[in-house]
């Protein structure tokens, strides 16, 4: 019994149908912990992506170092340390917030970039077109380049999304319930392994088709130039 | 009233080690309409994109309206403009691009407006109505409500000269206007144009490659090579009877590019 849900182990089949409500719990915490994780990354990395394009060096290079600190080191060294070495000052935060916030840090990293592609993908002749109009920096910013960048963000931030997804089970080793995790707790009970791993296999394999489809989708139906202002 | 809208004192402006003008001079009156010619390579836009503040210069002082450009008197002479008196000088000049730069994501009617608007400070009502005036001055009343992209370059490029004319410049650049077009659409540009030059009060600079459209509409011809001026004169006189060997032989290249159309 996990999660108040019986297994029954007469068949695969019936095993498969009565842990489907655990997999389900644990998927909640998957999908809960991707979508905490993908808003650290949007977030994080456009914090990273401002400080970059910023004009002074001293505010750039740093910028510039932590990313590629980011993404040079692997995640789960970023996990232990946040998940082991924090507490020993102080922080202490639960294993969900903590695998989260890793996943969220680790993407910022690339986030930044899909941002900073973005923006720099609006042609200069849209700058020089503002400037002879005596439009504002933030003005030309806010409502001429965003506006034309976002459509080229979007689906690679989709993909992100997507990844991180994936990623998710990483956090089983700091004890996070995610669905691989509660998979794995199924077989060492029942000493079925083959059942719960192929279903969280099969689970993932369903939302990864169904998520690529749909930044397929975004990346054909957003308008190329840009989102339209009334 | 006599004094030069425009005037270039000695300018120069470098791209790394190539140096585009070499100490520029000329002067251009109020409600004069001037076109630039000149081989490519040889500073025309250069000279345009400095008076739009798009790009610097290294030497000399560019004065519009009788104000220096680039500069502002401080206590001491000239010093290098700030971002508040480039932003004021620009309020003079606009600008029609080759590549017409419109804002891809707004309505005809919002690329016209939003300037006004954001910029002159003007009620959305009376953008609306001051740019319906403009879309039908360049005949594309039917438009407003149209992407860029549902429309033909021509169109484009005449979306291009309104929003320019919506901020009320007194000088108007016009950059290689109908360099983009396919040679059906130049003439509705070039109709636009010539029907602009019959304003006193506009003062126009023009750089294009149409020999028989700027001797139409120009009151001057200026014919660059390599930085500097080589000759000026009225169109009669430059088309007819350069004097330099220079102007002939460009015109004559010219005339064959056309033939070779």
């Amino acid at each position: 019994m996990l999660f108040g849900f019986e297994w029954d182990t007469t068949n695969a089949l019936t095993l498969a149908l009565s842990i489907l409500p655990i997999l389900m719990v644990g998927l909640w915490v998957t999908l809960q912990a991707t979508v905490l994780g993908f808003f650290v990354a949007l977030v994080m990395g456009m914090v990273l992506a401002v400080l970059k394009g910023a004009r002074s060096r001293l505010v750039s290079w740093p910028a510039y170092a932590v990313t590629e600190f980011i993404r040079d080191t692997p995640l789960l060294v970023q996990l232990f340390f946040l998940y082991y070495v924090l507490p020993e000052y102080g922080i202490v935060l639960p294993a969900f917030l903590t695998g989260a916030l890793a996943l969220g840090i680790q993407y910022s990293a690339y986030t930044s970039e899909v941002y900073r592609a973005g923006l720099e993908a609006v042609g200069h002749d849209q700058r020089e077109a503002a400037r002879a109009l005596n439009l504002s920096r933030a003005r030309t910013f806010t409502h001429v380049i965003v506006p034309q960048a976002i459509p080229r963000i979007i689906p690679a931030m989709g993909n992100y999304l997507v990844s991180i997804m994936k990623d998710v089970p990483v956090l089983s080793v700091v004890t996070v319930l995610e669905m691989l995790n509660v998979a794995r707790i199924v077989g060492d009970r029942t000493f079925d392994y083959l059942v719960p791993l192929s279903m969280v296999g099969g689970i993932y394999l369903i939302l990864t088709l169904v998520a690529s489809s749909g930044v397929r989708w975004l990346d054909r139906n957003l308008p190329n130039q840009g989102i339209p202002l009334k | 009233m006599n004094d030069p809208i425009i005037r270039f004192d000695n300018v120069v402006k470098r791209f790394g080690d190539h140096t585009v003008l070499d100490e520029l001079n000329f002067d251009i009156r109020k409600g004069e309409k001037v076109t630039i010619i000149g081989p490519s390579g040889s500073g025309k836009s250069t000279v345009l994109r400095i008076l739009m503040t798009l790009e610097g210069i290294e030497g000399g002082v560019v004065h519009v309206g009788g104000e220096p450009l680039w500069h502002e008197h401080g206590p001491v002479g000239l010093v290098p403009a700030s971002q508040a008196h480039l932003h004021r000088m620009r309020g003079q000049l606009g600008m029609v691009f080759q590549q017409f730069n419109l804002f891809p994501h707004m309505t005809v009617l919002r690329n016209i407006t939003e300037a006004p608007v954001k910029v002159l400070g003007l009620g959305k009502a009376e953008a609306r109505d001051r740019a319906e005036e403009l879309l039908e001055l360049v005949g594309l009343s039917d438009h407003a409500q149209k992407y860029p992209h549902q429309l033909s370059g021509g169109q484009q490029q005449r979306v291009g000269i309104a929003r320019a004319l919506a901020m009320r410049p007194n000088i108007l650049l016009f950059d290689e206007p109908t360099s983009a077009l396919d040679p059906e659409l130049v003439g509705e540009v070039l109709n636009v144009i010539g029907q602009l030059s019959e304003e006193h009060d506009l003062t126009m600079l023009l750089v294009t490659h149409e020999m028989r459209f700027a001797r139409e509409i120009s009151d001057r011809i200026l014919f660059f090579d390599q930085g500097r001026i080589v000759e000026e004169g009225s169109p009669a006189q430059l088309f007819t009877s350069p004097q330099r060997e220079r102007t002939r032989e460009f015109l004559g290249s010219e005339l064959d590019r056309v033939l070779a159309v």
